[in-house]
């Protein structure tokens, strides 16, 4: 029973990670919003719920851009942790997103990186359906990863 | 009901009508067709299926007025027709085909056998005279009889009908009245007068007559609103046939016509009440293909709804069970055509009414394997018809290989036309337009695993909001639709009994709403499937007050003009502020119009012109940062209340300015300032700039670097540099106002940029590179062209547009200028007519209960007179199992379309490199795949099924289009300019665009020339794009779409030079010419005759420009010889090589 670095680790993992999975959370009912319109057809005409919905897509979209770099710098942290402890095993699973991030990160299409999350790029139904697969999945990694530090958590702590 | 491609389509109508004889055994309807085009048309390809009954043959006389029962055209050629009628029997015959038929027989043999018994009564009438005058009348080409055609075919039981497409040719003689009643008799006459009945088929005939007659008369006058519509048409060269005052009324039994008079007559009496609801759209410009359609006379009567609801209808039927020995086929199942050019009906198919379409159709094999046959037939058919564009004379043989390295004419000589949906004869007939809507795979493969194996893409082409000739417009308090996917009802619903119809696009029961049963234009009640709704699949609704929570807007117009000194200098504010003065009135609007002014270059200007101001008043703001408005409320000010001022202001403002020392430009201020005049009423802002906007929100650098411009490598800077016109664009779009946006500049301005503020907002833009008034006459010319039709054309305000397809099939990619506000629904702030959407679709679940699919637009606009009003257009299209069925459908050039767009996407989001990499692999796959299907093929040849044969072709176009060439020295605007064009052209622009059309001129001859208002027209063939084809003896048009050259060859006739365009010799030939003289020679007349018969066909004036061989403005035609080598791209013939390695690697 030892207080080991890695058993800090696997802690201060476990609390960011509930946090990424608030996240993910957070953006399947946000793609959800954008996909589907609740107001009746007939209202769609409707100039007034025009610019709701307008309005109701750049909020959603702001806020999608606003966790974008949050997200991505609690998964680096934990990346940057378990190498510290030389966590080979937790590092090797992470490492494969923390690339995927990376390169959602810089390929940006347009020359202003603001550009992730932009609304009319999003409302398109392919990408929209290409975030809502990415949130669902990430979404499992990160319970599933949960569960795991949890477990390794403990495992550090007793074995040691 | 538009029919835009003026006789293809008739073809195609006409052709179509045997396809559903089958079902359709022997209403004994005798059309009357015009005799002459039965002979010359359908020679060989209209068939008949039929086993046609005939009388015994009078003389050539009767020939040429041989009728068949249900407008079926017979297959007779004159001299075939004399035998045709020496060997048919008094009796119900089973016609073996004569024996001069034997191209056809062995194919309809075949295919009669199996089909139904639909019996063609052929009918003759010694007296009737008009074989004589048509055929002198057939060289000009007179197809107008096809439409005529058209509705007979597709009618079911109703006698009166055809009476009434009948009708429509006729109302345009100057003795209307009188025409009319006489070519009623006259078609009756060849009902019954025919002398040689054998008498007991002849009294069931006539049983049928009356039955149908008296039955149907209600159903006539459900067509008045076509009618109606119909007469802005003047159908110009087919008068003739008609008004022949030789045309015996004769023997008529006075009880039937009398019964047939009365619809007829009311017609003639009802136009006023036409308009209670159904009013000739208010078109704007008829395009010249329109107005050449006017020739064939497009009779929009559709009346196919027994057709289309074949079991459903106890009256129908019971007209239809009417004695006649033949094998009943009633209740067979509707043909859905699969013998390719004619919809042979060997290809038999359940009622869409049971929907029990089995796609697993015996008739389905047969049909197809008869297209070998039938291509001699119908190449015969086109070589007879020359320089006629043929609708379908690719159709037959869309899936004959052609080996594409030893084509070496692979371009038609006349223009490619859309290819149509393999539907039964009235499915086709209803069918939308394809310049409103195309698909790129006209038989939608089963599966997505099929699709995937074509390697073809697959998506809508739409140009929703097109100028019309025609168009019922309906108005109606309740609009009928799906309960469940609020699907406006279409003509391809089925309905399963008088209250009930099944939505075609998700299979929903929903009930007919009583209204709906009563049918305003004919005063009946009990008759849904007559109402226009359901007979036509473009229409117009005016939206009762439940698609409105706001009144209506007004149109508001804001003009924000740039008057900085680059501006200034390059003069265009003249143009701009004559235009306007010019087309002040026409702007299209109500009393509620409303128009603004705002000015910027360092600081924005704003102009009251309150009403009762003694002249305008100019408000200087300068605070740039934080644009405020001076006076709310008199910036945009009532049109016509404020005329005056404005006016005032018009004429003053080119002159103000004008010795302003003022460089910058605060374009972002200003867009500010519009928006928020705009946004308490939304409308469109147009907004002219010269240059880089360089203050305040919104500036911009230069990006460009002019030594990459040639570069092969990467191209850069093709996205925008800042959020900030989107986002102007997205709030605009929320606040239902359109930006558009005319670039004038000679440098770079950073179109990529400032293009965001017209794509998101549903605006358009225009770009005049190097605009100078004095220096640059063309594009001054041009801009003041396009200001004329923009300023005037229609406009949609407030509009949302929504495409629904049937369950199975998904939209996910749309393209063009718009926010897309929930996955299915777009949104545009402004409709314009020249705007053209795309959308690419999948295959989600698979097809497998259905036999076709459907696709609705519904695009719910704000007319300029505030009416709210949705247009709907449907379009139908078969599902096929199998691959080859896939690539027979295949539209080239929406697929090209498609891809353009996709590329362009692509080069945005990836780069250029992979945007031209995946155009090329589209040619590649899709040719390896057909290749692996077809393994008889040689594998080691290029070979392509000729629905395919010009996608080579038009993927090199592309890649050496402006928006994807590399290597050659392109400026980044220009680039960026293309792209917008592919975004936001609708087809028939944006194939020009890609692929210009090359006519030689300066040997017009009228062979083969059409007439148009009175014009004859030559019909130049189409010229590869090859310098091989230019000659230095000869002029060349090419039509690149918004602009015409005219290349004059060195040692060039020189009589041509004189009698066309006016100057002795080739020397004296100025540079800069740019427009033709209107000379009083044969020559000049011609010449003349075909650029304006090219330039009405589309919206923008296009500019003309002579060049001489030796011009420097020659590299901008050269450059459009896509068929040639150039230092950076490959020939054509090279292009093949490299796929055809491509392929075997």
């Amino acid at each position: 029973m030892a207080f080991t670095f890695a058993a800090f680790c696997y802690m201060l993992s476990l609390v960011l990670c509930a946090a990424l999975i608030f996240f993910a959370v957070w953006h399947i009912i946000a793609f959800d919003e954008l996909r589907t319109d609740f107001k009746s057809p007939i209202d769609h005409c409707n100039p007034v719920h025009a610019r709701e919905r307008l309005r109701n897509i750049e909020r959603i979209c702001f806020l999608l851009r606003k966790l974008v770099l949050p997200e991505y710098s609690i998964h680096s942290l934990f990346c940057i942790m378990f190498l510290c402890a030389q966590e080979w095993l937790t590092l090797g699973l992470n490492v494969p997103l923390v690339f995927y991030h990376f390169w959602r990160y810089f390929h940006c299409p347009a020359d202003s990186s603001e550009l992730a999350y932009d609304p009319p790029a999003v409302m398109n139904a392919d990408t929209l359906s290409y975030c809502q697969k990415e949130a669902w999945c990430k979404l499992a990694f990160y319970l599933l990863s949960f569960f795991y530090y949890l477990y390794c958590m403990i495992y550090t702590l007793v074995s040691s | 009901m538009e029919f835009p491609f003026g006789y293809g389509l008739h073809l195609e109508n006409y052709s179509a009508s045997s396809g559903h004889y089958p079902q359709v055994p022997h209403e004994a309807v005798p059309s009357q067709l015009d005799n002459q085009y039965v002979a010359d048309y359908h020679s060989a390809c209209y068939s008949i299926p039929v086993q046609s009954v005939m009388t015994p043959s009078v003389g050539p006389s009767m020939l040429n007025t041989q009728q068949l029962y249900s407008g079926a055209p017979h297959p007779v050629e004159s001299a075939g027709g004399l035998t045709q009628g020496a060997i048919s029997s008094a009796s119900y015959l089973h016609t073996s085909v004569p024996q001069s038929y034997s191209a056809l027989s062995s194919h309809y043999s075949s295919s009669t056998s199996s089909s139904v018994a639909s019996q063609g009564f052929s009918l003759s009438s010694g007296h009737y005279a008009m074989p004589t005058i048509s055929s002198a009348l057939y060289p000009n080409l007179s197809y107008p009889s096809m439409s005529v055609g058209s509705p007979y075919g597709q009618v079911f039981t109703s006698q009166s009908l055809p009476a009434v497409g009948q009708f429509k040719e006729t109302n345009t003689f100057p003795n209307q009245s009188s025409a009319v009643p006489r070519t009623l008799q006259q078609q009756i006459t060849l009902g019954y007068n025919s002398t040689s009945w054998s008498t007991s088929d002849f009294q069931s005939a006539q049983d049928n007559f009356s039955r149908n007659n008296t039955g149907s008369l209600a159903k006539a006058s459900s067509q008045i609103n076509t009618v109606g519509i119909l007469d802005s048409l003047h159908p110009v060269s087919q008068n003739v046939q008609f008004t022949n005052p030789g045309v015996e009324t004769s023997v008529v039994s006075s009880a039937v016509t009398s019964s047939i008079r009365t619809p007829v007559g009311d017609h003639l009496t009802e136009p006023a009440s036409v308009p209670s609801s159904t009013q000739p759209s208010e078109s704007l410009l008829q395009e010249a293909i329109d107005s050449s359609s006017t020739t064939s006379s497009a009779s929009p009567v559709i009346n196919n709804y027994d057709a289309l609801e074949g079991g459903g209808y106890p009256e129908t039927n019971s007209a239809t069970s009417s004695p006649a020995p033949t094998p009943q086929t009633s209740r067979m199942p509707k043909p859905f055509g699969y013998g390719y050019p004619t919809l042979q009906p060997g290809y038999q198919n359940a009622t869409p009414s049971t929907s029990a379409m089995q796609p697993s159709n015996p008739g389905h094999h047969s049909g197809f394997q008869q297209y070998p046959q039938q291509y001699p037939g119908v190449n015969q058919l086109s070589s007879t018809l020359g320089g006629l564009s043929l609708q379908h004379s690719q159709q037959p043989e869309s899936l004959r290989p052609v080996n594409l390295t030893q084509e070496r004419n692979i371009l038609p000589v006349s223009p490619v036309l859309a290819p149509v949906p393999n539907l039964n004869s009235d499915l086709r007939k209803l069918n939308c337009s394809p310049d409103s809507f195309r698909c790129t795979l006209t038989n939608i493969p089963q599966t997505q695993a099929l699709l995937n194996k074509a390697k073809l893409p697959l998506g809508l082409l739409l140009h929703p909001f097109r100028d019309l000739t025609q168009l019922p417009v309906i108005t109606s308090s309740t609009i009928v639709r799906c309960r469940s996917c609020r699907t406006y009802i279409n003509p391809f619903v089925s309905f399963i009994d008088q209250r009930r119809w099944k939505c075609n696009l998700c299979y929903r029961v929903n009930d007919v709403p009583e209204e709906f049963m009563y049918n305003p234009l004919t005063r009946s009640y009990g008759e849904p499937h007559k109402r226009p709704e359901v007979q036509n699949s473009t229409v117009e609704f005016i939206a009762s007050s439940d698609y409105m929570l706001r009144p209506p807007q007004p149109a508001v117009y804001l003009f924000v003009l740039d008057v900085s000194h680059n501006a200034v200098e390059a003069g265009y504010l003249t143009i701009v502020c004559q235009s306007l003065l010019e087309n002040l009135d026409k702007l299209p609007g109500d009393s509620r119009t409303r128009i603004g002014f705002i000015t910027f270059d360092s600081t924005v200007h704003f102009y009251n012109l309150q009403e009762g101001l003694s002249q305008p008043q100019m408000l200087i703001v300068s605070d740039i940062d934080d644009v405020f408005l001076p006076t709310p409320d008199s910036l945009l000010v009532n049109l016509h209340e404020s005329k005056e001022l404005i006016k005032d202001l018009l004429s003053a403002l080119p002159n103000m300015f004008i010795n302003t020392r003022e460089t910058h430009s605060a374009l972002g201020p200003a867009l500010q300032a519009a928006f928020k005049l705009m946004s308490p009423t939304g409308g469109r802002i147009s907004v002219f700039q010269s240059q880089l906007p360089s203050l305040g929100a919104g500036l911009l650098h230069s990006r460009e670097d002019p030594n990459q411009r040639s570069s092969t490598k990467v191209v850069q800077h093709l996205g925008p540099a800042t959020d900030f016109y989107k986002k102007l664009a997205l709030d605009c779009s929320g606040q239902q106002t359109a930006v558009d946006l005319f670039l004038l500049s000679s440098q770079y301005a950073d179109l990529a940029s400032l293009a965001c503020m017209s794509k998101y907002s549903a605006g358009c833009i225009y770009y005049y590179p190097s605009f100078h008034h004095s220096h640059n006459p063309a594009q001054a010319e041009k801009l003041q062209k396009d200001l004329k039709r923009y300023l005037t054309r229609k406009i949609g305000f407030e509009a949302v547009m929504r495409i629904r397809c049937t369950k199975g099939l998904s939209i996910h990619t749309f393209h063009g200028n718009f926010f897309v506000r929930s996955t299915d629904l777009l949104s545009l702030a402004n409709i314009n007519p020249d705007a053209g959407f795309a959308v690419q679709m999948s295959i989600e679940e698979s097809l497998t209960d259905t036999s076709l699919v459907c696709f609705q637009t519904a695009l719910l606009y704000t007319s300029s007179k505030g009416e709210r009003r949705i247009r709907v257009h449907t379009l139908c299209l078969p599902v096929v199992t199998s691959l080859s069925d896939v690539y027979a459908g295949a539209d080239v050039q929406a697929a090209v379309c498609l891809l353009a767009n996709m590329a362009v996407d692509r080069s945005v989001s990836s780069s250029l490199s992979d945007a031209r990499d995946a155009l090329v692999n589209a040619v590649v796959d899709s040719l390896s795949a057909y290749i692996s299907t077809a393994s008889n093929l040689q594998q080691s040849t290029l070979i392509a099924p000729n629905s395919l044969r010009l996608f080579p072709l038009y993927v090199l176009a592309l890649l050496k289009q402006k928006a994807f060439r590399t290597g050659t020295s392109t400026r980044l605007d220009d680039r960026i300019y293309a792209m917008c064009q592919i975004k936001s052209q609708p087809l028939v622009h944006l194939m020009k665009m890609i692929h210009p059309n090359l006519y030689r001129i300066d040997r017009l001859t009228n062979e083969g020339a059409i007439h148009v208002n009175d014009r004859v027209v030559p019909q130049p063939p189409l010229q590869k794009l090859s310098a091989e084809k230019l000659t230095r003896e000869g002029a060349f048009l090419m039509d690149c779409g918004s602009i015409f050259y005219i290349w004059i060859g060195k040692s060039c006739d020189n009589s041509f030079i004189k009698d066309v365009l006016g100057y002795p010799n080739y020397a004296s030939v100025p540079q800069k010419l740019t427009q033709l003289p209107e000379l009083d020679t044969l020559s000049s007349e011609r010449a003349r005759s075909f650029i304006t018969w090219l330039r009405d066909s589309r919206p923008l004036n296009p500019v003309l420009q002579v060049i001489r061989d030796e011009s420097p403005a020659k590299t901008d035609f050269f450059q459009h010889l896509v068929e040639d080598r150039t230092e950076a791209a490959f020939s054509y013939y090279e292009f093949l090589l490299h796929i055809q390695q491509q392929i075997c690697k």
